[in-house]
């Protein structure tokens, strides 16, 4: 075998929207290629239904995986890279995706591009496009020994609709243990997507000025839209909103088709964190805030008055 | 016990990058630990000092870095200092870097080895969880909360979607930390006096028992560039009810999103 094998990732028995955006993403490349797609599965899920998203083959390693584990997960996808023996492998930049394919890329001895935003196909072969420095920055990546490993930013690619495909299923033996144990689990609080992976956020700064206005003006508008909720450094260091909130360059990376940006004033280190999101919303009662030089559509005004009606407005689209 | 943290000395979050070839310009930068890594040394020390263990550091990066580590990670607290700084180990990729920093911690029989979660400079996060496949040893990523004791430890992480999790396992291992491990503290100026005299040991590669040849990269970062500026956006103002309508309409049919 050689081609491209997709990592799927799958919670409470379907796949994510990851999996839809890499497979058909890998489906072009491999198009220009003129090779294979196969996809990657660590855990138990139905998977045959990833054909309809054009994989040809499907690589299961069977077992519960809910629990994270680093061990178990690395080594399932080096059972499945030795079987599908592909030239490439795309995955998400989730969290598994982080801790699982460095050791991964240690155990095959090539080399891992992580974070890209885009990928093509170039002299032959698949070349990455990611970010560095935070955003501040742009570089062109490729792996030039041993399996190419890639690793893609949610909301990169559109999800194709999926087709009626099934696609044969090859179970791969592997038996590891993790030495570490799972001892407490605690679910987030507010069923919503991770930052990293939403597609609308609204976000508040430091201009809230308390925890109490906090939820009543910006979780209230984030529930109207369905987006999550994320917070600049100022807001989070001042208890207004959770440390897992925080958008930017020591928090977290975000990709949304929209974001909504209240009261921040747009530093450097915030931009960095979303500056790739496709629309920005700006709401800031400074016009020269430095927010505006990167929002699609800044308003100009006071947001305790701008929130509460864009979201009365939003509510009566239904 | 001995405590292990890897330290990456990387431009401050305020720095403008420029391009330069494939890189950047390193014209005016100031230099600082990776404010990860900043994260990770409080780490460290804290747990020293509650267990009466030795901290030692480890970092790859040029003869500049020594400065930064004096005043930021052996001042605070770490007893000493490994920096690599032979050419071949500053040109080469995560897995190249992962190798030496393995083979550094492997002389220094340390019980756990604290990183930052990520490197705010090339944005990696690959160089921890590769160090610990290298040594064939438990990774934690995003780590809230440390404790250790006979030989084991305990850690918080916080996995996707706002799970957060509660681990166990054997030492040694390898922890990334997050936001809210700790508070960073600041050295105080005797310690800063005292940080000029503490050791720094700078092992070659052959003394790591590695060669170029063994760390060559395979990556490559061509095409380096800065992000294409965001077409000019559209400024509302006035009367409040005008201009969120406006704003609903264009999100609506102009940008698509609602
Ligand atoms: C090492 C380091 C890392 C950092 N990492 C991050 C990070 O990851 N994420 C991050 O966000 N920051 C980060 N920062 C902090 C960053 O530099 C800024 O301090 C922070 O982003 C400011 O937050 P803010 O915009 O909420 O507050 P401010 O900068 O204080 O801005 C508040 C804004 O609200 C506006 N405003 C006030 N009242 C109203 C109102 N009623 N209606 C409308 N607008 C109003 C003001 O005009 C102002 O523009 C970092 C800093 C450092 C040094
Ligand atoms: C001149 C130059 C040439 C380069 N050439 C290449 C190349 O050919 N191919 C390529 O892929 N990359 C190259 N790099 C980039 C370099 O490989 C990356 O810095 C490295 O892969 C680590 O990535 P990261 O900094 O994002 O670390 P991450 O993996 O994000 O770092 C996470 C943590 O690991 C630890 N850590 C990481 N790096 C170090 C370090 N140096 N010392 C101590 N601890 C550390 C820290 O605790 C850090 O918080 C080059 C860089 C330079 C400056």
């Amino acid at each position: 075998m050689s081609g491209i094998l997709v990592v799927c990732e799958h919670e409470q028995g379907s796949f994510k929207k990851t999996a839809g955006e890499l497979l058909g993403k890998a489906v072009e490349l491999a198009r220009a290629l003129g090779t294979t797609v196969s996809a990657a599965v660590v855990g138990d899920v139905a998977a045959d239904a990833l054909g309809g998203w054009g994989a040809q083959q499907v690589y299961q390693v069977a077992g519960d995986f809910s629990s994270y584990s680093g061990t178990r997960t690395a080594a399932a996808l080096h059972a499945i890279a030795t079987a599908a023996a592909p030239d490439v492998i795309l995955a998400p930049a989730s969290y598994a995706g982080k801790d699982a394919l460095p050791r991964l890329v240690a155990r095959l001895g090539s080399g891992l591009g992580t974070e890209c935003t885009d990928l093509r196909v170039d002299g032959g072969v698949v070349v990455g496009r990611r970010p560095l420095y935070a955003g501040k920055a742009f570089a062109d990546v490729r792996v030039t020994r041993g399996v190419a490993v890639f690793s893609v930013r949610a909301n990169s690619f559109p999800v194709p609709a999926m087709g009626t495909g099934r696609a044969p299923v090859q179970t791969v033996a592997c038996t590891s243990v993790d030495p570490v144990v799972v001892v407490e689990r605690k679910a987030a609080e507010h069923k919503t997507a991770d930052l990293t992976e939403a597609e609308r956020i609204v976000s508040g700064g430091r201009s809230l000025k308390s925890a109490e206005s906090f939820d009543a003006v910006v979780r209230p508008l984030a529930a109207t839209l369905g987006a999550t909720v994320g917070a600049s450094r100022a807001a989070v260091d001042a208890g207004y909103a959770h440390h897992d909130e925080q958008v930017g360059q020591t928090g977290k990376t975000v990709n949304p088709t929209l974001y909504i940006a209240l009261g921040i004033s747009g530093a450097i280190q915030h931009l960095a964190g979303m500056r790739t999101s496709r629309v920005i919303v700006a709401v800031n009662k400074d016009a020269s805030a430095p927010i505006f030089e990167h929002a699609t559509y800044g308003v100009v005004g006071d947001l305790f008055e701008v929130a509460p009606k864009l979201a009365a407005a939003v509510a009566r689209l239904g | 016990m001995k405590i292990g943290v890897c330290v990456k000395i990387t431009p401050d979050t305020d720095t403008r990058i420029k391009i330069q070839g494939d890189g950047i310009d390193a014209n005016g930068i100031k230099w600082v630990v990776s404010p990860y890594d900043a994260l990770a040394v409080e780490e460290a020390i804290v747990t020293g000092e509650k267990h009466g263990a030795e901290v030692v550091s480890f970092t790859i990066g040029d003869e500049s870095t020594q400065a930064v580590l004096r005043g930021n990670v052996l001042a605070p607290g770490v007893a000493r200092s490994v920096v690599v700084s032979e050419a071949a180990a500053l040109k080469t990729d995560s897995l190249g870097r992962a190798r030496v920093l393995a083979a550094a911690i492997g002389r220094e029989a340390c019980d756990v080895v604290f990183c930052g979660k990520v490197g705010i400079d090339h944005d990696n996060a690959q160089v921890p969880a590769m160090v610990g496949e290298l040594l064939g040893w438990p990774v934690i990523s995003r780590v809230t909360t440390f404790s250790a004791e006979g030989g084991r430890f305990r850690a918080t992480r916080n996995v996707d979607g706002g799970v957060v999790e509660v681990v166990e396992g054997p030492l040694p291992a390898i922890m990334t930390a997050e936001r809210g491990l700790n508070t960073p503290r600041y050295a105080k100026l005797p310690q800063l006096t005292a940080a000029k005299k503490k050791p720094i040991d700078t092992p070659s590669l052959a003394d790591l028992g590695l060669s170029a040849d063994v760390i060559a990269p395979a990556v490559t970062m061509t095409a380096w560039d800065t992000p294409p500026p965001r077409p000019k956006g559209r400024i509302l103002q006035g009367d409040v009810d005008t201009v969120v309508d406006e704003l609903v309409r264009l999100l609506r049919e102009e940008a698509k999103v609602l």
